[in-house]
């Protein structure tokens, strides 16, 4: 849990009124205290990826929310499909197997 | 204190040319070497800090990986960071669209299966639709002490453009789980939702402590307030009150003020507790000690007398 100083020391070349902005445009979450914010370490791995993102791939800002917006729901369904896998480890062998024998090889 | 970065090291700025990072590690091994500061380890250690900077600056394949990151003051590789074990750990939840999964997008899922569940997709229109409970979600909020103490009303942001309004009853512990019925993912083809879970945590105060319902501060007092007495405002997590120190207060007194303390919904309420730290203020006061001086002559006395030694 850090300040936003503490995070425009750890990534150097961002600019402060550049994270405000992203906060603005909500691509990062902190949390309002007092006058200030707070990141989480899920925040500052945020941070980390925005500034990877848009240095490895050169991502202009108006592609940035698409490019979150679909990196959000992919882990959004990973999780669904994890869900989705622990229940059916959770069924007894004969109800797996029959899952197994159920899952085509190729549509 | 953070690490310097070479740039730093060297005193140049990171926009510097290769002729001014040379010329810069010149001037300041000329004036730090070892044979010329024989004894001196602190300049010892900072040549080699200079040393080891330039070394990295100069070489220009170095300077590019660690420019972007790739390693870092001392030439080592930096782990390659990556995102995803955050986003699938509990603190990713709020960056995860809610309600973002619909019927459809499952009954894509489950005909990835094939066979028997993917029937289901069949079956809807026969009334035999799948059902599926939404699962719980995981969020954590940090709320500041007296928030914690007096209650609170707080938003959560979440991604992409909603948030949770959560309501702080007065007294929540550090790690206590609030709970928002039906907030989490939506049900799919008529299942309940699954609820909001939502983590508290307890930012530390600068003066305020909590033990159980009552609430401890350490409240400074003069040296006249504590022998003369004194009627003071002390901080609550309510907003100030007035409080009167008795006369001749030893150092470590506690004070109660009753109801001040975290108020519970039923009624029942902690009470504040107050101890007096006795200070003396400015380091020298001729005219303290002069008096002090003269008057410890008068009355002589041993406050630890029945100590045994």
């Amino acid at each position: 849990m850090i300040g936003l100083d503490e995070i425009l020391v750890r990534c150097r070349g961002l600019e402060r009124r550049e994270l405000l902005r992203w906060v603005e445009e909500r691509w990062v979450l902190p949390e309002r205290r007092g006058e200030g914010w707070v990141f989480h370490e899920v925040d500052v791995a945020r941070v980390e990826l925005i500034l990877e993102i848009r240095r490895d791939f050169a991502l202009n800002d108006e592609a940035m929310p698409v490019v979150l917006g679909l990196l959000d729901q992919v882990y959004s369904l990973r999780r669904q499909m994890r869900r989705l896998c622990n229940a059916v480890a959770e069924q007894p062998e004969d109800v797996q197997a029959a899952i197994r024998r159920a899952l085509p090889k190729s549509r | 204190m953070a690490t310097q970065t070479p740039y730093e090291v060297l005193g140049v700025k990171p926009t510097a040319s290769a002729d001014e990072i040379q010329a810069a590690f010149r001037k300041l091994a000329k004036q730090l070497h070892p044979d010329i500061n024989p004894g001196k380890p602190e300049a010892e250690a900072r040549f080699k800090s200079v040393t080891a900077a330039y070394d990295l600056l100069s070489d220009p394949d170095k300077r590019a990986r660690y420019d972007r990151g790739e390693i870092d003051e001392s030439g080592a590789e930096r782990p390659r960071y990556s995102y995803r074990p955050h986003a699938e750990g509990p603190q990713g939840w709020k960056y995860q669209p809610h309600g973002e999964m619909n019927a459809d997008d499952l009954e894509d899922i489950l005909s990835m299966f094939g066979g028997a569940m993917g029937g289901a997709r069949r079956g809807r229109g026969g009334g035999q639709g799948f059902a599926m409970p939404g699962g719980d979600r995981l969020y954590t909020l940090t709320v500041d002490f007296v928030e914690a103490a007096a209650g609170a009303k707080k938003r959560l942001s979440l991604a992409p453009d909603s948030w949770l309004d959560v309501t702080i009853p007065p007294g929540i512990d550090e790690g206590q789980v609030l709970r928002l019925k039906g907030k989490g993912d939506p049900g799919i083809g008529g299942a309940p939702g699954g609820d909001a879970l939502i983590e508290i945590h307890i930012a530390p105060h600068a003066h305020f402590r909590r033990d159980g319902d009552n609430i401890l501060l350490d409240l400074p007092v003069s040296v006249a307030e504590a022998v003369l007495g004194a009627r003071v405002t002390v901080p609550t997590v309510t907003g100030p009150v007035a409080m009167t120190i008795p006369k001749g207060s030893d150092s470590g007194r506690q004070l109660r003020l009753r109801g001040k303390g975290i108020q519970r919904r039923g009624g029942s309420a902690g009470d504040q507790i107050v101890t007096l730290r006795i200070v003396i203020g400015a380091a020298d006061d001729p005219e303290l000690a002069a008096f002090l001086e003269e008057w410890a002559g008068k009355h002589p006395a041993d406050p630890r007398r029945g100590m045994a030694s």
